[in-house]
């Protein structure tokens, strides 16, 4: 099918060229804000620039329309320059309603452009948004450029000829933001105008024609208005050169997980209960069945990690997802599986916390719980992923870990990474790392027991699957033998056993990477760990090239440490640890290192912004 | 030319462990007959997986020389679902008790029926919790009197088998620890059964609930107070002497007197495809009527195992065995 992009002709209009821009999309939840800005996104992406993504939206389903609760926001960067974050101020901010337009407006910069929908302003919208005067009216948005577009009444108007109820066309709104929104960024519509293809065509194509006409519509109304002066280009980022692919955290966890699996050549089982930010991994995983991936949807958190550690005992490569809540079901089971001895990996997309929380936003607050949250002398190899596309990396190593010293390994992610995106460097596959996993080979009647429990040199013990003759044993949750693995409340074994497990998790820090610190030897040193990595990255440079002597390290593993954290944070004067929670891995670090960090906490279900970031970092530097 | 094939003991089932269940306990039982059994059906020992939760009865994976996992309290049923959906071709059974499989883990229970996962489960019944030495369990009876229930309980019971099949089991059934005969030929069944097998077993507890099930053991009373189901053959008990009719929905106790005859009698049908039947029966109790022993219901279904696998299988036919490097290159990319 030919592809009408020639309606969609370049602009007549000077051109202004820009490294980046960061634009937020807000509107109801219904609104379509969410596609509007994975369009945004990949289009971006796909010429080339360095994107970072960030979507904000509510925990419920349908909630009540037009309310400031309603509302959803979709921000992405997209720039000429690599970049690790999706930028703090806005410089454009396209509002579909008043409510919208009332949370997002402090973020948009002075004289940013601001695009609302003039036609959802009237009494009944501002009383569903808590206002008493229009925004619009009242002065709020004198700082800005603002464009009023009555996107309603055009979007209605342009898919007439559809024959779309009131109610559909009004649906088509969105397409009608974004063909706005591409005409002012210059983005290709291709890609989009694929994308109503492949969703529509075929079984609503009636649909896809209104969204082709809302979306020239709004195209037009770009080059027609004189409220534009000019638009907008943002030219390719020097990437390193290779093939690359947008991708979302959870969607790259899958695709490690995948990847693991067939790098050790093992078949992947997944038990998971479906949970808000998790669930995506569990509905990527099931399509990838062909890989010889099998998804079981669990009856509870408690049976997933069960079944989990189940396929561990029969030699697959084991796999539970969930968030915090989930994950505090789960412990007693994880409990199990590290004394079990048996490799399988736990993650945890953390979301707000304590209890249910903050279903969508993003935090870090379960890092102790990740360290401490069992019954017991219980600890895992604790590995926490930094952005969308370190998820897949993270996976690979976990498991790396895991079947090397015969371990649970948990990975943190969280969901501001798990439903971000960016740009991953697609790895060609023969450079990834095999994976070498094997299983003691049967043993006739030998007169010699099989030692379940016998420890190789990384002390791991062997994993023998049932179904092989003669290495038949029974393992279990209660303490055991060093060796033959029997039933042992002997209590020197079990202060041997509890050291050996411990032991053997230290000993992973042979294997990990070293830590590296991107700065001057000395002065301050910003130390952070999971998501955060981009906002301190940035945040750090900036006050780099302030002239600051400050210093960044960032932490993939936090169990075990990289063998040289010890000796980096010794020395700098200052040690600042930017963190998601009231300073959770502070407390590690202060207790590890006897080193007076300070930190930098932010409990809003959020993200850092680089300028509260370089504030915090100047305040101390 | 023949290979011949070891042929494998009972007494090559067992362990190296000592026994630590109490002296006089049901479970020496259940366990002698499980080794019987699988001696009896071939079955091999590194083919063969017990998994068991927490309790007395959850010991019992120790003592078997097979592979064994002795997992968390409720859960087997659980760990038995990712083990047996990706190695289909091992033999794996659960044991459980009441407290671990109807009351901690009624949720992973009620799961693994309906998803008729091919295991098979041996739930031993003792109506007390007995590990953690006597407090009353999901099937004590109303104004048991116990360590945490000095006024006597005032939960209602639980049935398992009432459970099973409102789960959906496709086979169901109940037997007696001191049977020796029937716990055999009912474990027999369970194992050739494709599907989630269900099987209480009537389970003494001499040290903290003593003689609870002394009414259906003993060879006094047993004929009285039990009725031996066997498909295709009408329900009669006390030696020929007593049946059980069906009054429109109901069970009733006839005497076979010559007005009634054996015709009259309800005739049992395990392969009947409502569970309704297999519901009647489960719900007959003793002291009214005499408790239905054997197989309640034994119908053929998907099982879990089967589905998941064929999934696998239909993907790869389909989309071809997985390939990373088509996977990463999948949807949209671009080059620098």
């Amino acid at each position: 099918m030919i592809l009408p992009t020639d309606q969609f002709p370049p602009t007549q209009k000077p051109s202004e060229s820009v490294s980046g821009v960061t634009v937020r999309l807000a509107g109801d939840s219904g609104d379509g804000m969410q596609l509007l800005g994975t369009q945004l996104t990949n289009t971006s992406a796909l010429s080339g620039n360095d994107v970072a993504t960030f979507p904000d939206f509510p925990a419920e389903i349908r909630a009540p329309r037009g309310t400031r609760a309603g509302v959803s926001g979709f921000q992405v960067q997209f720039s000429a320059e690599e970049i690790f974050t999706p930028g703090d101020g806005l410089d454009a901010l396209v509002c579909m309603n008043p409510a919208a337009l009332i949370t997002n407006i402090s973020d948009l910069k002075k004289s940013g452009i601001l695009i609302v929908n003039s036609d959802s302003f009237d009494a009944k919208d501002l009383k569903l948004a808590k206002l008493e005067v229009s925004p619009l009216e009242d002065g709020t948005t004198d700082p800005y450029r603002t464009i009023h577009v009555p996107m309603t009444k055009l979007t209605r108007g342009a898919v007439e000829s559809t024959g779309l109820s009131t109610k559909f066309a009004d649906r088509c709104k969105n397409f009608f933001a974004m063909g706005l929104v591409f005409w002012l960024f210059g983005r290709d519509v291709e890609p989009t105008l694929r994308f109503i293809d492949n969703k529509f065509g075929k079984k609503a194509p009636e649909v896809a024609e209104a969204n082709r006409l809302a979306l020239k519509a709004g195209w037009n109304y770009g080059e027609t208005t004189e409220d534009f002066a000019s638009t907008y280009q943002v030219s390719a980022a020097e990437l390193p050169s290779g093939t690359y692919k947008n991708v979302m955290g959870n969607q790259a966890l899958a695709w490690g997980l995948v990847a693991a699996a067939k790098l050790s050549e093992k078949e992947l089982f997944l038990g998971s209960y479906p949970i808000t930010p998790a669930s995506d991994i569990l509905h990527e995983l099931s399509k990838h069945k062909n890989f010889g991936v099998r998804t079981f949807q669990a009856e509870d958190e408690i049976a997933a990690v069960c079944s989990a550690i189940g396929a561990a005992f029969g030699g697959s490569m084991a796999v539970t997802t969930s968030s915090g809540p989930g994950i505090a079901l789960k412990g007693e089971g994880m409990g199990l599986a590290l004394m079990l001895e048996l490799p399988m990996i736990i993650i945890d997309v953390q979301r707000g916390g304590p209890s249910t929380g903050l279903p969508t936003k993003t935090e870090q607050s379960d890092l102790l719980m990740a360290m401490h949250g069992r019954n017991g002398e219980s600890p895992l190899p604790v590995i926490a992923a930094c952005s969308p596309a370190d998820c897949f990396q993270a996976a690979i190593e976990a498991w790396q870990v895991a079947t090397k010293y015969m371990v649970p390994v948990m990975i943190l992610s969280d969901g501001y990474i798990a439903n971000g995106a960016e740009p991953w460097r697609i790895p060609e596959v023969d450079s990834l790392p095999k994976i070498p996993v094997s299983h003691p080979s049967g043993q006739k009647l030998s007169g010699e027991p099989f030692l379940p429990y016998k420890r190789d040199e990384n002390l791991a013990r062997p994993w023998a699957i049932p179904g092989t003759e003669g290495l038949m044993h029974r393992v279990g949750g209660l303490e055991k033998e060093d060796g033959t693995g029997n039933v042992s409340y002997d209590p020197d074994n079990h202060q041997h056993m509890v050291e050996t497990r411990a032991r053997k998790i230290a000993m992973a820090a042979d294997f990990i990477d070293e830590l590296d610190v991107d700065g001057p030897e000395n002065g301050t040193l910003v130390l952070s760990w999971g998501g955060t990595y981009g906002s301190c990255r940035t945040a750090v440079k900036t006050c780099q090239a302030n002239g600051k002597s400050v210093a960044h390290a960032h932490l993939r593993w936090i169990n075990p440490f990289p063998k040289n954290l010890g000796e980096i944070l010794k020395r700098y004067d200052n040690v600042l640890i930017p963190e998601l929670n009231t300073g959770q891995l502070r407390l590690l670090i202060r207790n590890e290192f006897m080193v007076d960090a300070k930190g930098f906490n932010k409990i809003k279900g959020k993200p850092f912004a680089v300028s509260e970031l370089v504030e915090a970092i100047e305040a101390i530097a | 030319m023949s290979t011949e094939l070891p042929v494998l003991k009972a007494k090559d089932f067992e362990s190296d462990q000592d026994v630590r269940w109490c002296p006089g306990c049901g479970d020496y039982s259940i366990l002698a007959q499980m080794k019987k059994v699988l001696a009896d059906i071939g079955a091999k020992q590194e083919s063969t997986v017990f998994v068991s939760g927490i309790g007395c009865s959850s010991r019992f994976p120790y003592y078997m020389n097979t592979y064994g996992m002795h997992s968390i309290h409720g859960r087997a049923p659980a760990f038995a679902t990712g083990l047996k959906s990706t190695r289909p071709e091992l033999d794996v059974w659960v044991i459980t008790g009441d407290g671990d499989a109807l009351s901690i883990g009624g949720n992973h229970l009620m799961h693994v029926i309906r998803r008729n996962l091919d295991i098979n489960i041996v739930l031993f019944n003792n109506s007390i919790y007995g590990l953690t030495k006597g407090q009353y369990s999901p099937t004590s009876k109303i104004g048991k009197v116990t360590k945490s229930t000095p006024r006597g309980s005032i939960d209602h019971p639980l049935n398992p088998l009432s459970i099973a099949l409102a789960a959906e089991g496709t086979f169901v059934a109940r037997s007696v620890d001191s049977h020796i005969k029937h716990l055999v030929a009912t474990l027999k069944r369970a194992s050739e059964h494709k599907g989630t097998s269900f099987v209480e077993v009537y389970q003494n507890c001499n040290v903290f609930n003593d003689g609870i099930w002394e009414y259906a053991k003993s060879k006094k009373t047993k004929d009285e107070t039990t009725v031996v189901l066997e498909h295709g053959k009408p329900l009669v008990f006390a030696n020929g002497k007593k049946g059980i009719r069906l009054n429109g929905f109901e069970p009733e106790v006839v005497e076979l007197d010559g007005n009634v005859s054996v015709d009259d009698l309800l005739f049992h049908d395990e392969k009947s495809t409502q569970p309704h039947l297999a519901n009647v029966l489960a719900r007959m109790r003793h002291p009214e009527f005499p408790e239905p022993i054997g197989v309640f219901r034994a119908v053929e279904r998907q099982t879990y195992d089967e589905g998941i696998n064929q999934q696998v299988v239909d993907a790869r036919e389909e989309q071809g065995d997985g390939d990373l490097a088509k996977l990463f290159a999948s949807g949209d990319t671009w080059t620098v």
